[in-house]
């Protein structure tokens, strides 16, 4: 075990985490508790744990020379329990290296070598596991006769294809990973790569195995000797001395108690020790922050001031945003992620939420449904229809989620549960709120382009194309006919050809039925094809709100224009793309002013005084930047 | 050299189609995913591998890294059969074919630093002694815009970008003559996209390389290469002239590809 801790190449700093990781401390803690005092029994004044003296039998706690008393046969208790401890201990242990070794030996060989070797090695543990494995041990030991090196010996043998398993699928895995390719490449032969590439990340699984292994072990050993076929009279592990003072549970339960009492503390210790290393080991791993639950607080200026533009607009708004922000939890406390969005969307308006990876679109996407994960609040206010979506109730929330509001997610895949048909889950989104749903199922897939599928309600999603899959997640949206549709890249994970498809089809719902869309993209050419207004962020902040023709013809926020002129074109390959240096920056950096001037190529002094305010720039567009890009004419 | 620097010819890769041992003699159903490919890729050359998800295209580009073997079909090496290639000669062709995968958090072992990632791809293809690999390494980084302060972090500790950045220093290390991009700005955003576009296409001037780029996403191809080859269901469909192929396009999926690339203009 000591040895896996070394060979990581994050053992060092791992170990120094370890004080920040409360269930490794404890379970280190409660292991010392049992470990030290048995490590240290042959130092310690103890009288021979064997020693019997009739006379003193049943001797209570605390008498004179025996600490915790005696047992049955005089002998003193104390000694028993940390030479039993000994036995207990180290025969898990052993057992634990013993099938560790064997079985991860025959998993990493069956997993490396494959074909045949996996074959037999594999069938053999599955003949193996078809045994309960308590009835191996006991054969195991009925043909080498009773004993606690026989019950060692027992233990490992029925452990071993436990381990082969778990090891030969956690190879499988690491073998198909690209940076084993990469080693490959780099003229690496089959040995250097074992040693230097798999097994560093093979280690913690082993590691961890092992320790909630060798609490099992122990637990089994003390079974076998509790049934007297480990340690033998007048040796004693802590289960032997169980059965033993099982006898007088009732009239002196100290005798058996304290032994029982040990073993669960030992086994207890050692699992979270191992749950503990196996983070500790991770380099990916950081303490975990206290998450508080999604929150909402009203905004500041709730009610105090209506968006910029759009004041004199004939159409009421359908959704009206104001002073949106949205904080996750940082080391450090609350990270504004999103601050100060505002924007209204009218019925029936197509509208893009672009931007790059991390400027907070979902974030905003999901604030407007009240749908943030635990540990992220959001401040400000969101409206529909003039009705304030904060504070209200979650029943009131869910109701006006799908049937006013829907949600069209990225993956169908993973949106779609895959134990279901697809009727199945047309009907159940149809009786989601209690009431007639607005469209029939065959109305649903006839709007969604699927009537053409035979069989379509009769299939699993895994049995559909990704385009189709999506078609059904829309089908799924639309049941009650929401005013809104908000989509979250719902065609990135798809081919162009079939993206082509969703987008028009997307078109088509909102405009033939005065549906709103809010488009969440990276891809401002995608959304060329889908919107007539588009919303530029980044780092949390909308930059830019135009119209879509003025804002591809002569973007204003120089974000907007660096957007556009990275973007490859099809039959342009001579464009000169424009390279922004740098990132964005993450959430919460300790930015003064403008959140673009580290990678404006305009940026002036000014720009890093106060941030600038999102103002009217004409022609219904709005901007954050005090240089705006003027008209080129 | 006027023949070709990698030669694919005839390949095809199906999976299953073994014997059975019950019932005796029988096969089991294969399935094909690459079939009769034969493309060149010339010294210098950049050609894009273009086709939707699920064609090929990245089984074909490891049977080309020499990480998957063929069913069918033999891969040449400077003209040379590959395995009639001489020990020294087959080591050339390992250090001369070099990938960047597409997501370079998988392609770089998550628990070793990457520094060590990187001296390990250096003692695998060169024979240079300790400074010698570190001026390498230092010379590349810089080349690739990697600073060497990143070098010393694990690789979640890295942006997308820079990860990338990484990915493409250690499949150069080895002086490579052909390097094999599966998607290797797909999952970037588009500022940082267009800085690895940028990169590729200096890194290419720079040391004469050879590009098998694969991707999704015409418009980059267009820009990157000069021959493009479309892929559908495992065949190479159309190749030729990155005018040819985008001006005239033969096969209809072609066209249809084509037409399905969103365009930057407003829309009705």
């Amino acid at each position: 075990m000591s040895m896996a801790v070394t060979g990581s190449p994050a053992s060092a700093a791992g170990l120094l985490r370890l004080r920040r990781h409360p269930g490794a401390l404890a379970g280190l803690g409660l292991l010392a508790l049992v470990l030290l005092p048995a490590l240290a029994a042959p130092l310690l004044p103890l009288p021979d744990p064997t020693l019997t003296a009739p006379a003193g039998r049943m001797q209570p706690a605390l008498s004179a020379g025996h600490l915790l008393g005696t047992d049955h046969l005089g002998r003193d208790l104390l000694s028993r329990l940390l030479w039993g401890a000994r036995a207990s201990i180290a025969v898990g242990a052993l057992a634990t290296l013993i099938a560790a070794l064997v079985g991860g030996l025959l998993g990493l060989a069956a997993a490396w070598l494959g074909r045949l070797l996996d074959g037999v090695v594999m069938r053999g543990v599955d003949v193996l596991m078809a045994f309960p494995y308590l009835l191996l041990a006991l054969a195991i030991v009925a043909a080498l006769g009773p004993g606690l090196g026989n019950a060692m010996l027992a233990i490992a043998v029925a452990n071993v294809p436990f381990f082969a398993r778990a090891m030969r699928g956690a190879a499988l895995d690491i073998r198909h990973q690209d940076y084993i390719a990469a080693a490959r490449l780099a003229g690496h032969g089959e040995p250097a790569i074992l040693a230097r590439e798999v097994l560093p990340n093979l280690a913690p699984t082993l590691l961890l195995l092992m320790t909630t292994t060798l609490g099992w072990m122990v637990l089994e050993t003390a079974g076998l000797s509790f049934l007297g076929l480990g340690a033998q009279p007048p040796a004693a592990d802590l289960g032997s001395m169980l059965g033993e003072g099982r006898e007088f549970l009732t009239t002196y339960p100290r005798v058996a108690v304290l032994p029982g009492l040990l073993i669960l503390l030992l086994v207890v210790g050692i699992n979270l020790l191992g749950d503990g290393l196996r983070d500790l080991l991770d380099p990916r791993w950081s303490p975990p922050r206290p998450a508080a639950p999604a929150q909402v607080s009203p905004s500041r200026a709730a009610d105090s001031r209506a968006p910029q533009t759009h004041e004199h607009d004939p159409t009421p708004p359908l959704l009206t945003v104001r002073d949106l922000g949205v904080d996750v939890s940082g080391p450090e406390g609350p990270l504004p992620a999103v601050a100060g969005v505002d924007f209204h969307l009218r019925p029936g308006e197509r509208v893009a939420l672009v931007g790059e990876s991390g400027c907070g679109k979902t974030l905003t996407a999901l604030a407007l449904l009240r749908l943030l994960p635990a540990g992220v609040s959001q401040r400000g206010d969101v409206r529909l229809r003039g009705r304030t979506l904060m504070g209200l109730s979650a029943a009131v929330l869910r109701d006006l989620r799908g049937r006013r509001i829907a949600y069209v997610p990225q993956e169908p895949l993973t949106a779609l549960d895959p134990l279901f048909r697809v009727g199945a889950q047309l009907r159940e989104a149809r009786r989601a709120h209690g009431e007639e749903a607005a469209y029939t199922t065959q109305a649903l897939v006839r709007m969604v382009g699927l009537e053409q599928v035979p069989g379509l309600l009769r299939r699993f999603p895994h049995e559909l194309s990704g385009g189709q899959r999506q078609r059904v997640a829309i089908a799924l949206a639309l049941a009650h006919g929401p005013d809104l549709l908000i989509a979250d890249e719902a065609t990135t994970a798809l081919d162009v050809t079939v993206q082509r498809e969703i987008l028009q089809l997307l078109r088509r719902l909102c405009d033939e039925q005065g549906r709103a869309l809010l488009f969440v993209s990276h891809d401002l050419a995608l959304v060329a094809a889908l919107c007539e207004r588009v919303l530029v962020m980044y780092a949390g902040r909308i930059v830019e709100d135009a119209p879509l023709s003025a804002l591809l013809r002569r973007p204003a926020h120089p974000y907007t224009a660096a957007l556009l002129g990275a973007t490859p074109e099809l039959g342009r390959p001579d464009k000169a793309l424009a390279v922004l240096t740098g990132e964005p920056p993450a959430p919460g950096a300790q930015l003064t002013g403008c959140r673009f001037a580290h990678r404006c190529p305009r940026v002036q002094r000014v720009c890093r005084g106060d941030e600038p305010a999102l103002t009217d720039h004409g022609d219904g567009r709005r901007v954050r930047c005090l240089f705006p890009l003027e008209d080129p004419a | 050299m006027s023949g070709p620097l990698l030669a694919l010819a005839g390949i095809g890769k199906a999976y299953g189609g073994g014997r059975r041992w019950w019932p005796p003699g029988q096969r089991a159903a294969a399935t094909r995913v690459v079939a009769d490919v034969d493309l060149d890729i010339r010294a210098g050359d950049a050609v894009g591998l273009v086709g939707e998800s699920g064609s090929g295209k990245t089984t074909l580009a490891r049977i080309a890294a020499g990480l998957l073997p063929p069913t069918e079909g033999r891969l040449h090496w400077c003209g040379q059969a590959l395995h009639r290639l001489s020990p020294a000669e087959r080591a050339a062709y390992r250090r001369g074919v070099q990938y960047v995968f597409q997501n370079p958090q998988t392609a770089l072992n998550p628990r070793r630093r990457l520094a060590a990632i990187l001296d390990d791809t250096l003692r695998g293809l060169t024979t240079l002694d300790r400074d010698g690999r570190r001026a390498r390494l230092r010379e590349m980084a810089a080349q690739c815009g990697v600073d060497r302060a990143l070098l010393g972090r694990f690789a979640h500790q890295l942006s997308g970008g820079q990860a990338q950045r990484v990915a493409i220093v250690r499949a150069l290390l080895g002086a490579p003559r052909l390097v094999i991009l599966d998607e290797p700005v797909s999952a970037l955003d588009v500022s940082l996209q267009a800085q690895i576009l940028a990169l590729l296409a200096d890194l290419r001037r720079r040391h004469g390389l050879a590009y098998l780029f694969i991707s999704h996403d015409l418009a980059v191809v267009e820009r990157l290469c000069e021959t493009i080859a479309v892929m559908r269901e495992g065949r190479i469909i159309e190749q030729g002239a990155r005018g040819d192929v985008l001006g005239q396009p033969q096969h209809d999926y072609t066209r249809r590809l084509l037409a399905a690339v969103p365009r930057m203009a407003p829309v009705g």
